[in-house]
């Protein structure tokens, strides 16, 4: 079985978050970096199955320079090669230019399983996934906490609201994107960062993979980004003891919405 | 604290990974029990399998025996972050095979390092160190323990004291005295001592600090241990031994600056979120200076361990040149830890004195970093003999 796990670099989420001079996204110098997390967990589910019934994991992120740092940690937790799509072509994009991207590269590498995370830590779309199986015409399941194979294709675990689950039988090739949580996540050992130091990284730009800009033109733009306006008032709620408590009851349930 | 990224003379971004691993690692499996472990006097033997397997425990082993071969920065790295866990204890124990093992890497038979070396890296086995007697450990060379060869077996009589795994531990490398008409350096060879051996017992030891780890008090009453555990030549012993207080007087260095760091960080903490007098203690320039001070000496600890990592990666310069240089390290470091245990208590005031903060038990840790693998003035006399002064 050849899997391709997407692995998005985003912001540490205890990074100290400033909005750049434009207003129009996060200051990003100021920034260190990690896997986002549910992508994490889509390659632990692919490393997973690789053990179970054997094949190969290749390692995907789009980005500048800097991603590498993540394929490389996933090499080093056990996938076998890495794809790295960098063209300045690429900065920038949005959900629907990232999965275009990923869509071309993985429709000419050839794959069984391509997994995401559910949604990235930063941006927070849940798009990505959805819109590369889109393009490549494959069925594709969301929220998914857990795989397994069998003769028919897939039979994958969807998570639904209220702690309902729900089970899908559908055919590979697909696209599942993975909720977090839903594995123990493995250490990148010693051993593993050793040999990841031998594993090819290959590189692939817009031009190799036969994407024009248009078809990266993006779709939505930010206008502007702007922390909550923080604000404090003080009430005082008057009346007996039962009155206040009903009263309180009511406006942080309607006012506050705490509840 | 200081925010600097790695020196790239030093790191490479693998060094950068694995400190991620283990950082990850000690936040996951060791963090969050340090004090039950602590109280316990003893942590999981499971640990040294998790540690085994993330590759700490092979760390700079050879294949072949389940290790990976790892420059020293990777040990600093390791010693570093286990140091933020805040428990000596636990490192000292967990890693007590960074002393006891090298003796059997570096002068063990083929048939001995394929015997033991596996088992020990995998965390399947504890591997320990037993050089100090209970009339001395700075004079090493003075040791009372024998080992009278008789056929293809010493007899051991004699005892150890103050031993770093001593109660879990499966294999002793001992020094002992196998040529009583030697009383000096010369009759001195290290065995390998296992834990089943007939008329080996060890009783439990309480310590001031370092309560996680099984420190204890060895007898060996005539004791048969097989010529084939003799690692090296026989009294030839005591140039393996100091040849090994080298590299465990480095990983010292490396732990203490560690834990001192630890100390600025929660001082820092505890400093910015403290109001006295309706100000923050960092306000105050009282303390701002002594973190100061801390941060200042941790930096020049730091500067000259990886300084001194480098050269003995790169056996730069005349090898005495580079003892000296330990010796220096070790005391440099280890006064580090106790200016900034001192301070990070005297910081966080009562709330230091309390068991459960890292800095309280630092502070309670940092005698025995400055009185074992070689107290201070045994570093200094060391030092001024390999500087001719
Ligand atoms: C928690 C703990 C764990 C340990 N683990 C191990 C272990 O795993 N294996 C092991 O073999 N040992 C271990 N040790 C022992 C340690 O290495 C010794 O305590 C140390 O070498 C000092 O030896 P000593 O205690 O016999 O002190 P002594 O040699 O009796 O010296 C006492 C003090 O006198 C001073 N002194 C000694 N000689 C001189 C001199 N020539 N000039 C001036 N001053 C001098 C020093 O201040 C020294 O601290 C451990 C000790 C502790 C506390």
């Amino acid at each position: 079985m050849k899997i391709i796990v997407c692995l998005k670099q985003v912001p540490k989420n205890d990074s100290v978050l400033r909005i750049n001079e434009q207003g129009t996204w996060i200051q990003d110098r100021d920034l260190t970096y990690e896997i986002n997390e549910s992508d994490a967990y889509g390659l632990e589910a692919a490393l997973q199955l690789k053990e179970k019934h054997g094949g190969e994991v290749i390692a995907l992120s789009l980005g500048p320079a800097r991603v590498q740092s993540v394929i490389k940690e996933a090499l080093a937790r056990g996938a076998d090669r890495g794809i790295h799509l960098e063209d300045t072509a690429f900065d920038n994009l949005d959900a629907y230019g990232i999965g275009t991207a990923i869509a071309a590269a993985t429709k000419a590498e050839g794959f069984d399983l391509l997994l995401t995370g559910l949604q990235s830590d930063d941006y927070g779309f849940a798009q990505t996934g959805v819109i590369a199986a889109e393009l490549l015409g494959l069925p594709h399941t969301t929220i998914v906490m857990d795989v397994e194979l069998n003769d028919a294709g897939l039979r994958v675990k969807r998570e639904l609201e209220n702690g309902f689950f729900q089970w899908v039988n559908m055919p590979a090739p697909a696209v599942l994107t993975i909720q977090s949580g839903i594995n123990t996540l493995r250490y990148a050992t010693l051993k593993g960062i050793m040999a990841a130091k031998k594993k090819e990284i290959k590189k692939l730009d817009a031009a190799t993979l036969g994407i024009d800009a248009a078809s990266l033109a993006p779709r939505m733009e930010f206008r502007r980004i702007y922390l909550p306006q923080k604000n404090k008032q003080t009430q005082f709620i008057e009346g007996s003891a039962g009155d206040i408590a009903a009263k309180l009851i009511d406006k942080l349930k309607n006012e506050a919405r705490v509840f | 604290m200081l925010n600097t990224p790695p020196n790239p003379n030093y790191y490479t971004p693998e060094h950068e990974q694995f400190r991620r691993t283990m950082r990850e690692f000690v936040t996951r499996e060791i963090t969050p029990f340090v004090n039950e472990w602590d109280e316990a006097e003893e942590f999981p033997r499971e640990l040294y399998r998790k540690a085994a397997e993330v590759g700490l425990l092979g760390l700079g082993y050879p294949e072949e025996y389940g290790g990976t071969p790892a420059d020293v920065f990777y040990s600093i790295v390791a010693s570093d972050e286990l140091s933020r866990a805040g428990s000596g204890g636990v490192s000292a124990s967990l890693m007590s095979h960074s002393i006891g093992t090298p003796p059997i890497l570096n002068a063990g038979s083929r048939e001995m390092k394929s015997r033991v070396l596996p088992s020990i890296l995998s965390g399947e086995k504890i591997s320990a160190l037993a050089i100090t007697e209970p009339t001395g450990g700075s004079d090493v060379a003075g040791l009372k323990t024998t080992a009278i060869r008789t056929g293809d077996h010493y007899i051991v009589n004699g005892e150890k004291t103050f031993i770093t795994s001593g109660i879990r531990g499966d294999y002793f490398t001992t020094a002992v005295r196998t040529n009583p008409d030697d009383k000096g350096a010369g009759g001195v060879s290290l065995l390998l001592i296992e834990r089943d051996t007939p008329g080996f017992t060890r009783t439990h030891l309480k310590k001031m600090g370092w309560w996680a780890s099984d420190t204890a008090h060895l007898y060996f009453d005539n004791c048969r241990v097989p010529i084939a555990n003799l690692i090296g030549q026989e009294n030839q012993g005591f140039r393996i031994i100091m040849q090994n207080f080298n590299s465990e007087r480095l990983g010292m260095s490396a732990a203490a600056c560690g834990f001192a760091k630890v100390c600025l960080e929660d001082a820092v903490a505890w400093a910015r979120d403290r109001k006295t007098f309706g100000q923050p203690l960092i306000e105050r320039q009282v303390i701002r200076h002594k973190l100061v001070d801390m941060a200042m000496k941790i930096e020049s600890t730091r500067a000259l361990l990886e300084d001194l990592a480098w050269r003995v990666q790169h056996r730069s310069g005349d090898p005495g040149m580079l003892v000296a240089q330990t010796c220096m390290l070790k005391n440099l470091a280890t006064q580090t830890m106790q200016f900034c245990a001192d301070q990070a208590v005297q910081i966080l005031g009562g709330m230091g004195y309390m068991r459960g903060e890292r800095v309280e038990r630092i502070y309670r840790e940092v005698k025995v970093n400055m009185i074992g693998g070689g107290a201070e003035e045994i570093m200094k006399d060391l030092a001024a003999r390999q500087l001719k002064f």
